[in-house]
């Protein structure tokens, strides 16, 4: 089953990507990659019911052995259990609705079938990623993920922008594997294994500062996919792509594989205290930098794209503060309410032609009606607003935060603030006010294969955080225990498993002990916050965003910082990019030619040629000067011999 | 088995055939077409002869297989000594994988004094597999330096516009190593007693002082060094491949370059253990600094051949830092990482060849947007790209990870340095990739070149194929290396 689950979209790829080179229909293409995707999605759910209700056990599918040189031994294997399957069923959900959604949004494009089949790849790597059973097989899902990507973003290649975007989002993550790879290194001269089960096995027999050591390697790993600040540039860019694209890395396939792998990894991050406490600053200060970008940017995707950010810094924050359940939680929630506003957002691009600027926008509800419904929808289950998804994964994180590290938990609850009002404000940009359209614009609403995967995304957006909160991060005990493999008791009792059983040692735990004994303002704080955050988008937008302009010119310096992303670009384009370019140019003229040819063969060349030239000159011709030299030789031939003997 | 002097045949197999084109006679279209059947149809005898090796080949079994061994100089004591074990078998047989591959490759674009082209690549490969074969110092080291011979033809005959100053270049530097290899050579054979007689020098290191092992190392290194190359002995690689015709190019990055890998693995880890242990430092320093110091300058490389060939010089930063690590995972990874890059780096020339062929003009700018029109060409050359920059999957990822585990063990430092190549190698490839490829379709003339012809696609196909092959089942190459570097490893000292 999970072989299927895992290979039919390589099939797919393999399918479809063959088929584009020899002139397979674009109605072929997507029936092949969107049979192929929703199979996998099955057979991820019913995986993921197998466990999550039926409650039996992990297992892991050896398939072939991979590498076995010296003591390493490395299989392919499927690993699945609670976190793999729960990891499945989100990304092969997410990725059929992309996949069904493209058909529309992509229709007589003329590279549709190659875009099917990278969608196809893309799913594929992701899903090797999180059945993998040790690092190495990980590394594979996770660099397939970044070629992916790298073939995604860069899918309009004719376009500069583009291709820069494209080579800038592999170059980023591949800062990141680097940690991730040496990280390997350093727990394979720690453990002599790489298999997850050896690894955890061992964990306490090491001591700690190499623990922190190589939890903070696998933090800078997960920084670079998961785009956590510093190696963050990228995620912004990678909208270049298509907009179904923008959905699948930001909700499912890309940016979740760096949380996972901590979450993965969480027992042995549990044993690193000192580089959790790194992991959750990271995190938290990525959650409200990301808050503050996407205050003011007027790019409709460029928001949601800082949203995401920001939210990945809320899970990486919670991984930080132990609750590793709950970032799990969030991971799963987030992945229906932001793939919805990306597809809601694609739609409207759609609409408008493919204009993407919010200033070029306005009063489109009433053009595209359940567009509109169903992005708000995302909007406040993204802000927090109960009882919407965003909400119950969000708190659980707040609180954990607030029992683990209370300045994370007050940057978090700033964050929500920004959240929700850079949520609404998009909605009142594109939605509401007046039309802003420019000449020629037609806006219409999108065709059903386009609203289908809204729905089903929105559906997910509303009901994920009940349903996921008990079997993800709840407490108590398991008063399912009757249940024992019927999924037919599930439907009829609507009963999941509590966390604790379903992760089952998965993960070091589901939430910090301390979190569930927190005050009631603690659990009320991030609604108000949400609350706070709409209400403020309201009043200073509402008036066609004359009191926002206001607050802009009030404080122009952070305008400017936010509005200018905090210069990071700028900042690494000065100290990475550019000395590298030079250096290399230096290597080369100066270094190679200057000084190492100078010196080396030219030299020895050249030195030869003067060596000839005098010789020749010697040559003279004239008898005199030769009868001199042989005198001399002579002497001192002589000279040497009688003083030698 | 023992009988049949299977390594012999497989060593003058190519020379004979080099004869046998000597003779052919008549108008020039029929000589030239003569000359290359001839040398296509010898080279995949070689190449059956080769698989055949590789298929009979024990690897079980410890020591050298096929082994032969007369009387040469007697009054020397030199002698005639052939054999394989796992660490040179894979050199063979990629040796007789890529000259075939070169023949094709030069198919149509070699039109000049053909017969004599052909004759010195089947004259190299005799060189080369006899090197590999060789287990006497001396038969080795004629091997070895007769290697310069037919590559300086073919660089300064049929090789670009400075084809006689890179040719030079290439000659001065190999001839001051081979000099020094040739005194250490000399003196070792003073110091220990005359033997000449690899697996015994390797069984038995002669007792030697740290301070006389590490001259003797340096003797050896000078040749080696040279032609992997290892920084800052690399000026004349560039060079020499922007002048060489494009199989010129592939056989030097395919195979030539791993000879100096070679060296260092048959004669200079197991001979002269303690001054290899003591001078691991150096040689970590070394590799790093050229990993980065090459890694920029192909970032800002204009030339594709440029660009590859300081990607090479990289990527033997990757391998001389595994050699030295000590380790069961870095040795074999180096293995590896040099069959991997023989197979990538090929692959990577024919690619230049092909673009070469259609526009002449080796300039990245000159391209752009052809993955429109040249569909399978975009997919085979994406996979070499991707293997260049050791994506898991491909051959390139399993030697790169294998040293970088072997590194950590030796020295975190070095793995941590060393690893900066993998951030560059993706800088460089997809800024050539991209370069080529992808980008608004504004050269016309590279946006109507025809895809692959048959004949190319056959080539890279294969190649593409044995590449992920590699990746995905690196035990297809493992199971014949392991045990041999694994006895390497419990080699006394």
């Amino acid at each position: 089953m999970e072989v299927l689950a895992v290979f039919l979209p390589l099939a797919a790829f393999l399918a479809v990507g063959a088929g584009s080179q020899r002139g397979l229909p674009d109605a072929g293409a997507a029936f092949l990659a969107c049979v192929a995707v929703l199979a996998s999605a099955a057979i991820s759910t019913w995986l993921f019911l197998d466990i999550a209700i039926g409650g039996n056990d992990g297992r892991i599918v050896s398939l072939a052995p991979f590498i076995e040189v010296g003591v390493l031994r490395v299989d392919w294997t499927l690993r699945v259990d609670a976190l793999s399957v729960t990891m499945m069923a989100v990304v092969t959900a997410v990725s059929a609705a992309v996949h069904i959604y493209a058909i529309g949004y992509m229709r007589g494009d003329p590279g549709f079938a190659r875009f099917m089949a990278y969608l196809s790849l893309f799913t594929f790597a992701m899903l090797a990623l999180v059945t993998a059973d040790n690092l190495v097989q990980l590394f594979f899902g996770w660099e397939g993920v970044g070629l992916a990507s790298y073939l995604l973003i860069g899918f309009y290649n004719a376009k500069p922008s583009a291709n820069a975007a494209a080579i800038k989002a592999f170059v980023m993550n591949r800062v990141g594997d680097l940690g991730l790879v040496l990280a390997m290194c350093w727990a394979f001269a720690a453990f002599g294994t790489l298999s997850f089960d050896g690894i955890f096995a061992a964990a306490q027999s090491v001591p700690g500062w190499a623990l922190n050591g190589m939890a903070l390697l696998l933090l800078i790993g997960a920084a670079g996919k998961s785009a956590q600040l510093g190696l963050h540039t990228w995620l912004p860019d990678a909208m270049e792509g298509p907009t179904p694209v923008s959905a699948l890395i930001h909700a499912a396939t890309m940016v979740t594989a760096g949380v996972f792998l901590l979450a993965r990894m969480s027992p042995l991050l549990a044993h690193a205290p000192e580089a959790l406490m790194i992991v959750t600053a990271l995190g938290a200060a990525t959650a409200f930098v990301a808050a503050t970008i996407a205050l003011v940017q007027t790019d409709i995707k460029r928001v949601i794209a800082y949203s995401t950010m920001s939210q990945l810094g809320y899970m990486v924050l919670a991984i930080g503060v132990g609750a590793y359940g709950a970032a799990v939680f969030h991971l799963v929630t987030h992945a229906f309410f932001k793939a919805l506003l990306f597809l809601g957002a694609g739609a409207v691009i759609h609409a408008m032609g493919g204009k993407q600027d919010m200033r070029r926008m306005g009063a489109l509800r009433g053009k595209l009606p359940w567009t509109y419904a169903l992005m708000w929808v995302g909007v406040l289950a993204l802000a927090g607003v109960p009882p919407l998804a965003g909400y119950f994964s969000k708190d659980a994180i707040l609180e954990a935060a607030f029992a683990g590290a209370w300045p994370a938990f007050a940057v978090g609850i700033a964050a929500a603030v920004m959240t929700a009002f850079y949520g609404a404000r998009v909605m009142i940009l594109t939605f509401h006010g007046s039309a802003r359209w420019a000449e020629g614009a037609h806006p219409h609403e999108a065709p059903p294969v386009m609203l289908g995967p809204l729905w089903f995304l929105a559906a997910g957006a509303v009901v994920a955080g009940i349903l996921f909160y008990d079997v993800l991060v709840g407490t108590g005990p398991n008063e399912c225990d009757t249940l024992k493999g019927h999924v037919g008791n599930f439907i009829s009792t609507g009963c999941l498993w509590r966390a604790e059983r379903f992760w089952d040692g998965t993960l070091a735990q589901a939430m910090p002990e301390g979190a569930h004994h927190v005050a009631f303002w603690v659990k009320a704080l991030p609604t108000a916050a949400a609350l706070l955050g709409l209400g403020l988008a309201v009043w200073l937008y509402q008036t066609a965003g004359a009191r926002a302009a206001r607050v802009a010119v009030a404080a122009p310096w952070l305008y400017r910082l936010f509005l200018h992303k905090w210069y990071f670009d700028e900042a690494w384009r000065a100290a990475f990019l550019r000395p590298a370019l030079r250096l290399g140019a230096a290597f080369a003229g100066p270094g190679d030619r200057g000084t190492i040819d100078r010196f080396g063969p030219d030299g020895a060349a050249a030195a030869s040629h003067r060596g000839a030239l005098s010789l020749s000159a010697a040559q003279s011709g004239v008898l005199s000067h030769y009868a001199l030299t042989m005198v001399v030789a002579l002497a001192a031939l002589l000279a040497w011999t009688l003083l030698g003997g | 088995m023992t009988d049949f002097p299977l390594l012999t045949l497989l060593t003058f197999l190519p020379l004979l055939g080099a004869a046998l084109i000597a003779t052919i006679r008549g108008p020039a279209e029929d000589v030239a077409r003569g000359a290359r059947a001839m040398a296509l149809f010898v080279g995949l005898c070689t190449l059956a002869l080769a698989a055949f090796a590789w298929a009979a080949f024990d690897p079980a079994q410890p020591g050298f297989q096929f082994t032969e061994r007369h009387a040469w100089f007697p009054a020397l004591g030199l002698t005639y000594a052939m054999g394989v074990d796992g660490v040179s078998l894979p050199f063979i047989l990629l040796t007789a994988l890529l000259i075939p591959a070169c023949v094709v490759a030069s198919w149509r674009s070699i039109t000049q004094r053909v017969r004599e082209y052909m004759m010195a690549f089947l004259a190299l490969e005799t060189c080369m597999i006899g090197a590999f074969c060789a287990l006497d110092t001396v038969l080795f080291y004629v091997f070895f330096e007769a290697t310069l011979i037919p590559m300086f033809l073919i660089i300064g005959v049929w090789g670009g516009p400075r084809r006689v100053y890179a040719a030079y270049k290439f000659f001065l530097y190999t001839l001051a190593g081979s000099v020094l290899m040739l005194a250490a050579l000399i003196a070792l054979y003073a110091l220990a007693d005359g033997q000449t007689f690899i697996p015994a020098l390797m069984a038995a290191p002669p007792a030697l002082p740290l301070a006389v092992q590490c001259a003797l190392f340096a003797g050896l290194f000078a040749s080696f060094a040279v032609k992997m190359p290892l920084w800052p002995l690399h000026t004349w690689l560039p060079d020499a491949h922007v002048e060489a015709p494009t199989a010129g190019s592939v056989i030097l990055a395919g195979v030539l370059l791993k000879m100096g890998g070679y060296g260092f693995l048959r004669l200079a880890l197991p001979v002269l253990p303690e001054a290899s242990a003591f001078l691991a430092p150096a040689l970590f320093a070394l590799g790093c600094v050229g990993i980065v110091w090459t890694s920029l300058i192909a970032l800002t490389a204009r030339d594709m051949k440029v660009l590859i060939a300081y990607s090479s010089v990289a990527h033997m930063g990757f391998v001389v830092i595994g050699l030295f690590s000590g380790t069961q995972e870095g040795l074999e990874g180096a293995v590896f990482q040099m069959v991997s890059h023989g197979l990538v780096s090929a692959a990577l020339f024919l690619c230049v060849g092909v673009l070469y062929d259609r526009l002449h003009t080796r300039e990245i700018a000159r391209y752009g947007a052809i993955a429109g029109n040249m569909p399978r060409f975009a997919v085979l050359a994406m996979v070499f790209t991707l293997a260049a920059v050791g994506l898991p999957g491909t051959s390139g990822f399993v030697g790169e990870i294998l040293v970088l585990l072997g590194a950590w063990a030796a020295a975190p430092v070095v793995a941590a340095v060393a690893g900066l190549g993998l951030i560059l190698s993706v800088a460089y490839m997809l800024r050539l990739y991209n370069g080529v490829f992808f980008g608004p379709r504004e050269n016309l003339d590279a946006a109507c070149m025809r895809d692959l012809t048959k004949r190319e696609a056959w080539v890279l196909g294969i190649l593409a194929a044995l590449i992920l092959a590699l990746g995905v089942q690196p035990a297809l190459l493992t199971h014949v290396t392991g045990p041999a570097v694994a006895a390497l490893l419990a080699q006394p000292g």
